[in-house]
């Protein structure tokens, strides 16, 4: 994809860049996006670790825009020959990272901490860069959640759906009782995570597997495809009208206050509840997306790592990819975080009900092939699709299109490249 | 400068008189050299590179092998690009000709010589202060069904009221014509309202003699004497118009879905979030065009013309 003359380039930009770095002790310059509360605190965890081994902790953070402006920061670093130590980036933007020939491999590091065997196959793969690792994953966090007030529910008098076919009744119910039945954000995203969902439910996890992830024509003009998006016109129904531009944790907050019965996010949210106070199983419930039960769409957290010339660095990154691998970090990590361990065979036992019932599922659903990479949250497919997609689903839900011209959209958008 | 005087008395002085005649000279291009290197590099240097760019392949990163017009051909295929155009025609028109009907209609009633003009011009001149990320934030907040306006007038009795044009796909960029008219005209204003001052009062007082009536002396008179007000007011309000981005971020996010799109919101999304740099450099290069094509005529028009007068 690159010419010779623009890897040569930025090959000798980096070597001169480390020539002057090399000069310093081991430090590890660090780039992420976690600056808020609980992410902060997990950062801060990796520098003490880090520390303790006896590497420089250079923080690199640039908040916002749920990581856009770091990437944009990243990119021009690179292209300036001077990348930092390692960089918070995942799914498959790691291949295209990879592509550009920036990245370090760690295979020995890898071999030597026998990760092969501590992650499920469709993990160490998205940290793969044509068979060697090039990335460390930090965390798991599981998207197919529906989140739900079991307070409102009793009110109204309606059961909690656990199909599709299902949750028409019990939202009826919860409208007539004057609650909003599905909180929801009218961001893309949102819209997007919603679908992905819907069609892990409708379609199973073998169909969202051909559909959204190979992207096979006839999958995604299939009767289910267009079955999955009558099923996201219905959510669409039972959504305030105030929806649109919402952010995602005001919606939880609509749950958390008993405005609204459920909502459809990843187990991020589950920080707004324990941030309020409130207890899983008795204040809420964590239950899978009508439909989807035992299958797991996961959203990782992972960093990878540029090519370093001096040892020194080389041993910083060796530390680095050592310190998170290490399960005590892992722990404490997604303690804070809200997520669950990468590794199979971390303890879980100082973890709530919904991250040992994810923990559960993940590990079980590894070995069924039901753990799906999440679309919506660019694990599954390059960026540029990612968009199209997004861009498809999102105009869908946002006007009165048809379900058959939406899958006709769909599969052309899944085309671009 | 002080070793010259001690070569000859009368010769000296006029040796320093021929030096500072030469740092007259080259002092103003030796002050604005460093400008136009920078202005010569960081506008055109990048205009020329985003050019390139825009005939490449290029993806998450700058690639400079050149592929034609395939970028340009996924734009045109691309059924967003034609809402963000559709969207900037709208957003465009409406955005100017509010501007100036609101912003000259202000103007001609505070140059009515009334009390307290000054305090009023100053409220009106205020929106201006804001960013457009703060216009946008409170607008939000205004024209939200749940929060604002709509919920004000149900509070008030009137049930039935609705105003959901910031959650409607088919509404939503007018909500950004509104916020950005209440930015803008309040400067517009300010503008007329040099102009109208500026306006040769004898003129006025011959058409009052002559019997005309007070609007036909605005519509004959002074009106058409704002012309050249009117050339800057349109050149600002276009180019505020073809590059809002921040005023769209704010208040819509370019939603609801990406309804209320525009080119540069279209342009960012592509080359920043997407991986598809060539792609947002021939959009970016497209609205160079739309630039082009709306202010080279006029300017030249314009400046043609107070050649001639």
């Amino acid at each position: 994809m690159n010419t010779i003359r623009h890897k040569t380039k930025l090959a000798a930009a980096i070597t001169l860049a480390l020539a002057t770095f090399s000069a310093q002790a081991a430090e590890v310059e660090v780039l992420h996006w976690w600056t808020s509360g609980g992410e902060a605190k997990s950062v801060a965890e990796l520098k003490k670790l880090m520390q303790a081994k006896g590497d420089t902790w250079k923080d690199f953070a640039v908040s916002g825009g749920g990581g856009e402006n770091a990437m944009t920061v990243l990119k021009s670093r690179v292209v300036a020959g001077d990348p930092p130590t390692a960089a918070q980036i995942k799914g498959p933007s790691i291949q295209e990272w990879g592509a550009e020939g920036v990245l370090a491999d760690l295979s020995s590091t890898a071999k030597a901490g026998n990760w092969d065997t501590l992650l499920p196959p469709v993990v160490s793969k998205v940290m793969k860069y044509k068979g060697n690792y090039v990335a460390v994953p930090v965390n798991v966090h599981r998207v197919n959640w529906m989140w739900v007030n079991p307070a409102v529910f009793n009110k109204a008098g309606a059961k909690v759906p656990t199909t599709w076919a299902e949750f028409p009744d019990a939202a009826d119910k919860l409208q007539k009782a004057g609650f909003i039945a599905v909180a929801h954000g009218g961001q893309p995203w949102q819209d997007f995570t919603i679908f992905e969902s819907v069609v892990l439910g409708v379609g199973g996890p073998e169909f969202y597997q051909k559909a959204m992830v190979d992207l096979d024509q006839t999958a995604l003009k299939s009767a289910t495809m267009t079955k999955a998006f009558d099923t996201f016109r219905t959510v669409r129904k039972y959504v305030d009208k105030d929806f649109s531009g919402r952010d995602w944790n005001l919606a939880t907050q609509m749950v958390i206050q008993g405005k609204a019965g459920m909502q459809f996010m990843g187990d991020w949210a589950k920080g707004e509840f324990t941030a309020a106070g409130k207890k899983p199983g008795k204040d809420y419930l964590c239950v899978d997306v009508p439909g989807t039960q035992g299958d797991f769409t996961f959203n990782i957290d992972s960093f990878v790592m540029f090519k370093q010339s001096s040892s020194d660095a080389k041993k910083g990154q060796e530390d680095l990819a050592n310190a998170i691998m290490s399960p005590s970090f892992q722990e404490t990590f997604n303690l804070n975080k809200g997520s669950i361990p990468a590794r199979l065979d971390v303890k879980m036992d100082k973890f709530d009900d919904c991250a040992k019932k994810s923990n559960a599922d993940f590990v079980a659903s590894s070995k069924t092939g039901s753990l799906v990479p999440s679309i919506a949250h660019q694990m599954a497919v390059p960026a540029a699709t990612t968009g199209a997609i997004q861009d498809v689903v999102t105009q869908f839900f946002n006007s009165n299109m048809s379900s058959k011209q939406a899958v006709e959209k769909l599969a052309s958008a899944a085309k671009t490249q | 400068m002080s070793a010259t005087p001690s070569t000859a008395a009368v010769p000296g002085v006029s040796n320093s008189g021929k030096f500072l005649d030469s740092v007259e000279r080259f002092l103003p291009k030796l002050v604005l050299a460093p400008t136009f290197v920078v202005t010569l590099l960081f506008i055109y240097g990048f205009i020329l590179w985003t050019g390139y760019l825009s005939f490449t392949q290029s993806r998450m990163l700058p690639n400079y092998d050149l592929v034609g017009f395939i970028q340009y051909q996924n734009l045109f295929d691309n059924e967003r690009w034609w809402v963000a155009l559709k969207n900037l025609a709208i957003f465009g028109s409406l955005f100017i000709a509010g501007c100036l009907a609101i912003g000259l209609g202000m103007a001609i009633l505070l140059d009515q010589k009334i009390r307290g003009e000054g305090f009023i011009r100053s409220i009106y001149l205020y929106p201006m202060a804001l960013s457009f990320v703060v216009t946008g934030t409170a607008w939000k907040w205004i024209l939200n069904p749940g929060l604002g306006f709509e919920k004000v007038m149900h509070d008030m009795g009137f049930a039935d009221f609705t105003f959901d044009w910031l959650t409607n796909s088919d509404m939503a960029i007018y909500t950004v014509v509104i916020a950005g008219v209440w930015q803008s005209s309040g400067f517009i204003m300010a503008m007329f309202l040099a102009g109208l001052r500026g306006v040769d009062e004898s003129i006025v007082k011959a058409a009052q003699v002559d019997g005309a009536s007070l609007p036909t002396i605005y519509w004959r008179i002074i009106i058409p004497s704002l012309r050249p007000v009117f050339f800057s007011a349109v050149m600002i309000l276009s180019h505020i118009a073809i590059k809002s981005f921040d005023l769209v971020m704010a208040l819509t996010g370019g939603g609801p879905g990406f309804a209320s799109d525009t080119p540069a919101t279209f342009m960012y999304t592509f080359s920043f979030t997407r991986n598809q740099i060539g792609m947002g450099a021939a959009s970016a290069m497209m609205m160079l065009m739309i630039v082009a094509a709306v202010v080279v005529p006029f300017l030249y028009s314009e400046l043609r013309s107070s050649r001639r007068g």
